[in-house]
């Protein structure tokens, strides 16, 4: 199958570099940064681009933007790794509308269309026939959706609960470890490239509650928003309170949680017992799901990093190739 | 508590009987065979739920069914959790945020540690609850709430309920 990738940042180069180092079938006839585009309907040479963009910071022609890209190349699959827009998901979400309305797949580890219009974007795959995939928006390289759309089929989801957000995890493994105050893991979690000079999106909790809709949305189809999650960040925790946690065996992480039957949409920094399958260290990723059928499920893995999300993108372009790819 | 009865049919149901007479709830039944016992007699664990000042009645109960009652372990408040506030605890009147809690009559604080690193910082302490049924938890959870909301601090609940 041929696919377009859109946004060459560290998903997008990750994505790029895989298929240019694995051989699994699929071609590249489109590619878009934010500055320029580059069509050839006969197969790009990936690492070429690639060279070109670091060299010149531009992957392409400069008179050709990324939504030309997917009016125009010649692709079954659109693969959206733009940067997350959380206020309306533009302009990736415009790009998988029209994608879609020509008949495409899209892949994304976008998670601002995604927690926006998941709904109207399922809705309008399903119309036009198509697959639409975000397996990469959440918990990096864990592969939940698989879990729960294909592994987990024909089970009734009851809950949910993660550490969804890398950089918390982070900042309170350091803070329990070493006894660091939080502004002091939150300068060490910089120094090591977790968090961003403006730490309010993980450390508030915005980050977590995003894909805690995503997820929410993706199971139970409830159109929720992250107006309706009530969140707490880590940013008021004390060194002192994470001590207090451990003296009865436990500590404290950020957990976000979901609760079918209640509705509750939750994420807050939560005392849990230190042998809880969700208390993983550093900057990792875990979700607990409990389910009818399967009890409960916990998966553990990187979520974030460039190979570890494209694994995740990897893994629906494949599911998708299976599934649609034989088609006369 | 721990009972003694004769291991014949319909004993055990006879044991059980005069507790839901008395309203009360049974959590759970425990009953082991010895190897090698041939005294005819079987111990049985019985945990339950009891309203308050039935257990006289019950033991009479039991003891009129020719059941030996060997111990019996009182706990009021069944259920425990655990929470962590952090904030300027002390200039917002610590003693009224656990009397809050205690003042119900349904739920009480049992426990208290905290740790103050100067006067000007903000504070961490640590607070067991206990109450008698899991909606009364509830409850005193749901007052913590709105205690910390109102005195801008942060309330840390833990994931699942501790035994």
């Amino acid at each position: 199958m041929k696919i377009a990738v859109i946004g060459l940042g560290s998903v997008g180069r990750g994505v790029l570099e895989t298929l240019a180092g694995k051989n699994i079938g699929l071609s590249v006839t489109g590619i878009a940064d934010s500055k320029s585009g580059y069509i050839d309907p006969s197969g790009i040479d990936i690492k070429k681009v690639l060279m070109q963009k670091k060299k010149t910071g531009r992957c392409g022609d400069a008179g050709m933007t990324a939504m030309d890209v997917v009016r125009e190349a010649d692709y079954d699959i659109l693969v959206e790794v733009s940067p997350t827009n959380a206020t309306d998901g533009e302009p990736a979400l415009s790009y998988m509308k029209t994608a879609i309305k020509r008949k495409k797949h899209v892949v994304t580890s976008n998670k601002g269309p995604i927690a926006l219009a998941y709904k109207e974007l399922k809705a309008l795959a399903k119309k036009k026939g198509v697959a639409l995939r975000h397996e990469a928006t959440v918990a990096g390289a864990v592969p939940v959706f698989h879990t729960l759309e294909q592994g987990l089929a024909g089970n009734d989801i009851r809950a949910v609960f993660g550490v969804l957000n890398g950089t918390c995890n982070y900042i309170l493994t350091r803070m329990a470890e070493e006894g660091l105050t939080y502004e002091q893991a939150l300068l060490e979690a910089r120094e090591m490239g977790y968090a961003e000079a403006d730490p309010t999106y993980d450390v508030k909790g915005i980050d977590a509650a995003i894909k805690l809709v995503i997820l929410a949305n993706t199971i139970w189809g409830n159109g929720v928003t992250l107006d309706d999650v009530d969140r707490t960040g880590i940013d008021r925790l004390t060194p002192e309170a994470i001590r207090l946690a451990e003296e009865g065996d436990c500590t404290i992480r950020l957990i976000a949680e979901a609760d079918k039957s209640s509705g509750l949409l939750r994420v807050s920094p939560r005392i849990i017992r230190k042998n809880h399958p969700l208390v993983v260290e550093g900057s990792l990723n875990a979700i607990s799901i409990e389910t009818d059928l399967a009890k409960e499920i916990t998966l553990i893995g990187k979520g974030a990093g460039s190979i570890e999300t494209a694994s995740a993108i990897i893994g629906d372009l494949l599911f998708i190739a299976e599934r649609y790819g034989r088609r006369p | 508590m721990k009972l003694e009865m004769k291991d014949s049919p319909g004993q055990l149901v006879a044991a059980l009987r005069p507790i839901s007479d008395v309203g009360g709830n049974i959590i759970a039944v425990i009953h082991q065979r010895e190897p090698g016992s041939h005294d005819g007699l079987l111990n049985v664990q019985i945990v339950l739920d009891l309203p308050e000042r039935r257990l006289d009645e019950l033991v009479g109960l039991l003891q009129k069914e020719g059941v030996h009652i060997q111990r019996i372990g009182r706990e009021r408040l069944l259920y425990r959790r655990t929470v962590i506030m952090i904030g300027h605890l002390m200039h917002t009147d610590l003693s009224d945020t656990i009397d809050r809690i205690d003042s119900t009559g349904f739920a009480e604080v049992s426990e208290l540690a905290m740790s103050m690193p100067a006067i000007s910082e903000r504070s961490s302490s640590r607070l067991t609850i206990k109450s008698v049924t899991k909606e009364d938890m509830e409850r005193a959870i749901e007052i913590l709430r709105s205690v910390s909301q109102e005195k801008d601090l942060l309330l840390i609940e833990p994931l699942e309920e501790m035994a």
